[in-house]
Order: C-alpha cells, then sequence, then structure tokens
C-alpha cells in the first residue's frame, strides 16, 4: 500500500487532474480520523513534510490560501493549538480571525443554531471549531459551505492531533508498521487518546493503553491491549510512550484519588524515566504538560523526548489539512 | 494527424539547450533549477550534459503548487512533492528550466516561488518545448524545439525518469 502511494506521488503529473479511479483525495471537512482512509492519512503526512521544509526560509510563508478566509471558534481554553492553527492558516497567506467565544454573544444567549447562521453570513472559508460538545462540528460542517476542521470535541475526537503525533512517529520510524505505542493517562476521556489510537493502528502501528481501571475503556478495538500496571506495559516493550495530560482544569469531578497517587502510579518518575531512557523509548505529550505530575523534569531534557517537535510539526501538518480540504462546490 | 518527438528529437532538443547555454555562459558562474515535474527531469539532463563538457552547476528543485493562480479553482489541490533548494539563492544566476512553455502562468508561480528563497541577480529561462499561446509576458532564452500548436492541444509529455520513455505527443483538441 505504502508503495502505491508513494508511486502515485512521484509520477502524479503537476497539472493533471486525478483519473476517476484514484480514491477523493479532497475533502470538504476533517472531523475525525475514523472516516479517514489510510491512503488520505498518508498523503497528509507525505504533504505536511514539504510544508515543514518552508520553515527553514527566511520567507516562510506561502500564498496557497490567499485571499482566503478562516475562523477560529474555540469555545474552550486553548493556547497551543488554537495559536497553531493561526500560524498555520497565516503562513498560508489566509487572513484569521478568532471569533472570541467569552466575549461573544454566546455569553449573551445566541444559541447555536444562530451562531451558525451567523457564520454562514459571515462567508468564511474555513472554520476551526473546538467545543465541549461532541458532534457539534459536525452540525456546523452540515449547515454551512465552509471548510470544517474539528479542533477538538469533548472527549470524542481531535484529528489535527492525531496528525502530527503520527507525523512526529514516523520522522523517527520511517516504517511504522509493527511498532508498538504506549498511550498513559485518563483515556476514557480523552479525545487525544481516541484519535491517535486511531491513527497509529490504521498505520500499522501497535496500540497499548495504560492506565487506573475505571479509566481504560473496556469496550472499543479488541486488538489494543489495556495495562493497569506500568512495570507490566514496560515489559510489552514500547517504542513510544505517549503520556496524555492530567486535566487539572477538570478536576471538579475527580476520577483518581490524588494527583500525588497518580503520579506514583502513572508518571515517568525519575525511576521509571531511567528505565525508559536505558529502553531507549521516546516519549510523547500532546501539552501542554504538567511537570511533576506526567513526567519528571529530566525528560523535558531527554534527547528522546519529542515533544518540541509535536509542536513545530503540529503547524506543518495542519497547513497540510487545510491545503488538503476544498469547499463543496455544487452545494 | 498528430504530431510527434522521439526519443532521438528529445535529446537532440537537450543538446541544443546545453550548446545554447554554453555559448552565452562559458564562463560565468550560474545555477540549474528545475520545476516539478519534469522540468527537474530536463535540468538534470542539461546539468549532466554540462558536467561532460567539464563544467559543474549546482541544480535545485522547484515545486511550484502552492504558487499557483488558480488553486481556488481545482478541484483537488496538486500533490505537493516540495521544493529542494541548497545553494543560496540572493545574489545567484539562475537559469529556470522546464518541459513545455506554454501560458507562461507556471514562470510566473516559479519566480513568486524563487523570490521567496532570495533575490537572485539574474534569472533566465530553458524550455525543451515551446509551444507558444503566452497569456503572460514571458520569452524563453534558451529553447529546444519549438512546436506550432493550438490553443486547444495537449503536449503529452513523456520522460524516462517518470514515465518510463521518452516521447512527446501532440494530441488536438483535447477536450
Amino acid at each position: 500500500m505504502a508503495v502505491i502511494s508513494l508511486l502515485v506521488l512521484v509520477v502524479g503529473p503537476v497539472y493533471t487532474p486525478l483519473s476517476s479511479s484514484s480514491p477523493p483525495m479532497t475533502r470538504k471537512d476533517l472531523l475525525d480520523i475514523e472516516s479517514l482512509s489510510r491512503e488520505e492519512i498518508e498523503l497528509l503526512l507525505d504533504q505536511a513534510g514539504p510544508f515543514k521544509d518552508l520553515f527553514t526560509r527566511s520567507v516562510k510563508k506561502v500564498p496557497a490560501l490567499k485571499g482566503k478566509s478562516v475562523l477560529t471558534l474555540f469555545y474552550e481554553p486553548s493556547t497551543r493549538t488554537l495559536s497553531s492553527f493561526e500560524v498555520a492558516a497565516k503562513r498560508l497567506s489566509a487572513d484569521v480571525t478568532n471569533f472570541d467565544v467569552p466575549h461573544s454573544s454566546v455569553v449573551k444567549g445566541e444559541t447555536i443554531k444562530d451562531t451558525i447562521d451567523t457564520l454562514q453570513s459571515m462567508r468564511t472559508d474555513y472554520i476551526i471549531v473546538r467545543n465541549k460538545m461532541p458532534g457539534l462540528p459536525q452540525m456546523i460542517a452540515r449547515e454551512t459551505k465552509a471548510c470544517v476542521i474539528n479542533a477538538g470535541d469533548g472527549a470524542h475526537a481531535h484529528p489535527t492531533q492525531a496528525l502530527l503525533d503520527g507525523f512526529t512517529l514516523r520522522e523517527v520510524f520511517p516504517e511504522l508498521m509493527g511498532k508498538k505505542i504506549l498511550i498513559v493517562g485518563d483515556i476514557l476521556h480523552s479525545r487525544v487518546a481516541r484519535s491517535t489510537s486511531t491513527l497509529m493502528r490504521k498505520l500499522g502501528v501497535e496500540v497499548a493503553w495504560l492506565g487506573p481501571g475505571s479509566l481504560v475503556p473496556k469496550h472499543g478495538p479488541k486488538d489494543i491491549k489495556r495495562f493497569t500496571n506500568y512495570d507490566e506495559a514496560l515489559r510489552w516493550a514500547p517504542d513510544c510512550v505517549y503520556l496524555l495530560r492530567v486535566q487539572m482544569e477538570r478536576q471538579a469531578v475527580q476520577y483518581f484519588p490524588s494527583l500525588r497517587e497518580y503520579t506514583k502510579l502513572y508518571g515517568v518518575t525519575d525511576e521509571r524515566f531511567k528505565q525508559l531512557e536505558a529502553q531507549g523509548t521516546y516519549i510523547m505529550h500532546p501539552g501542554p504538560v504538567n511537570r511533576g505530575v506526567e513526567l519528571c523534569d529530566a525528560v523535558m531534557e531527554y534527547n528522546r523526548c519529542l515533544i518540541n517537535q509535536q509542536v513545530e510539526n503540529g503547524i506543518a501538518t495542519r497547513m497540510a489539512a487545510l491545503y488538503w480540504l476544498k469547499p463543496n462546490q455544487q452545494k | 494527424m498528430s504530431k510527434r518527438l522521439t526519443e532521438s528529437d528529445i535529446a537532440q532538443a537537450v543538446s541544443q539547450m546545453v550548446n545554447q547555454i554554453l555559448e552565452r555562459n562559458a564562463s560565468k558562474e550560474f545555477v540549474l533549477v528545475g520545476i516539478r515535474s519534469r522540468g527537474d527531469e530536463v535540468a538534470e539532463r542539461i546539468r549532466s550534459a554540462l558536467e561532460t563538457a567539464g563544467m559543474n552547476v549546482p541544480m535545485g528543485v522547484l515545486d511550484i503548487s502552492l504558487y499557483r493562480d488558480d488553486l481556488a479553482h481545482l478541484k483537488d489541490n496538486p500533490k505537493l512533492q516540495g521544493s529542494n533548494i541548497s545553494f543560496t539563492v540572493d545574489g545567484a544566476h539562475i537559469i529556470l528550466v522546464d518541459d513545455v512553455l506554454f501560458t507562461g502562468r507556471t514562470v510566473r508561480a516559479a519566480i513568486d516561488a524563487l523570490t521567496d528563497y532570495g533575490r537572485p541577480t539574474k534569472v533566465e529561462l530553458a524550455v525543451l518545448i515551446d509551444r507558444g499561446h503566452r497569456e503572460l509576458p514571458f520569452a524563453p532564452d534558451y529553447v529546444g524545439v519549438d512546436l506550432q500548436t493550438q490553443r486547444m492541444d495537449y503536449i503529452d509529455v513523456k520522460l524516462q525518469g517518470s514515465d518510463g520513455e521518452d516521447s512527446v505527443v501532440v494530441i488536438e483538441n483535447k477536450v
């Protein structure tokens, strides 16, 4: 499969449209990973590379989306994802408007339906939405002509995070097939765990989950290994350990007794770090990290810690996603 | 009836370009930049012929996809393969190389892309085939072969590296 898609990439002439026999290589929206084929994921990851190459030029901007408008609609606090999308859109020469939700009509009682109508009237070309309500991006995508990117909807999906994770892991392992990734933390409430697990499995990576028994879902794909014990999980010999963020701001409902206990059982403590370092395991984290909770300070200095690469790759991957989506022409 | 170029016609066209380039730049420093896709292969053939003639010329590859003026009108965006320019563009004398010169829109995009890498002192244009019908004010400096075509004709260029054979066919009135 990989060989075939690579061939298509190399051979494909620039000015010739795709033949009707090839799979649909363009979509209007990017809402989740489940609906993407492996070929589509690989196309996005392949194209993120050339975008990343632009970052070393003195002019980092390209005119691909000149004259297009991108609206960010974040109902949940986020600095990284929001600015990552903003940088990505600006490097493609799009005009970016942040719909500042806490100060907008939402607090004045405007319903989501009315907000969508407002967005539609603004004739924006791309809408990037984050909301705690799963399915809201789908709803906006249905109701507007704009291309919609889901930047996180509740515990459902965070597709661009998964894509950047896949791109980052592929940079260190060009052949992902058969590699192992261990995702650690509150799997049950994590859209990152869901999207990244799905993407990794589609790329042939073996996935395992580790966390408190109550937070590691028993339902879901059978081929995902479930661990509740760290030592056992490390004996599985993962190539990469992916730490989920402990969501301090969502601690109103406590899913585990205390942070200290979480760190003791599931954090990368100094002791566990030595073990991971000895095994040469890569470490990833979607950020922002809670030092002393998910990981100890030493991890951040580790040469196989990929957290900073994830940030840079996030911009390249989001540029690839924006470049790939196309508005529905018949609508 | 359709016009064709054979493998030896193409080889002759390349050596024609090489001779023109040598004639005017024998003692000058310059670099070659091939435009993806197929312009890079033409550039590589020129580079290798110049090497045989005792001239070592650096070569880069330019992907102009992100600089096209018709992206908003395309159903699918062209697949990005990336550029590879490893020399300093500032102050360089650059010969842009492409397979076919038609409307001139690719050249416009290529010049925009190049200037995002730096400020060349001079940019020239070398094309394997000039088929006419310019929509922008560009003229080539080095031409392998001139082909008389109609505006609606389609020039099907195949080169060894990307298509496994060397051939050019003018398909009339391709819809």
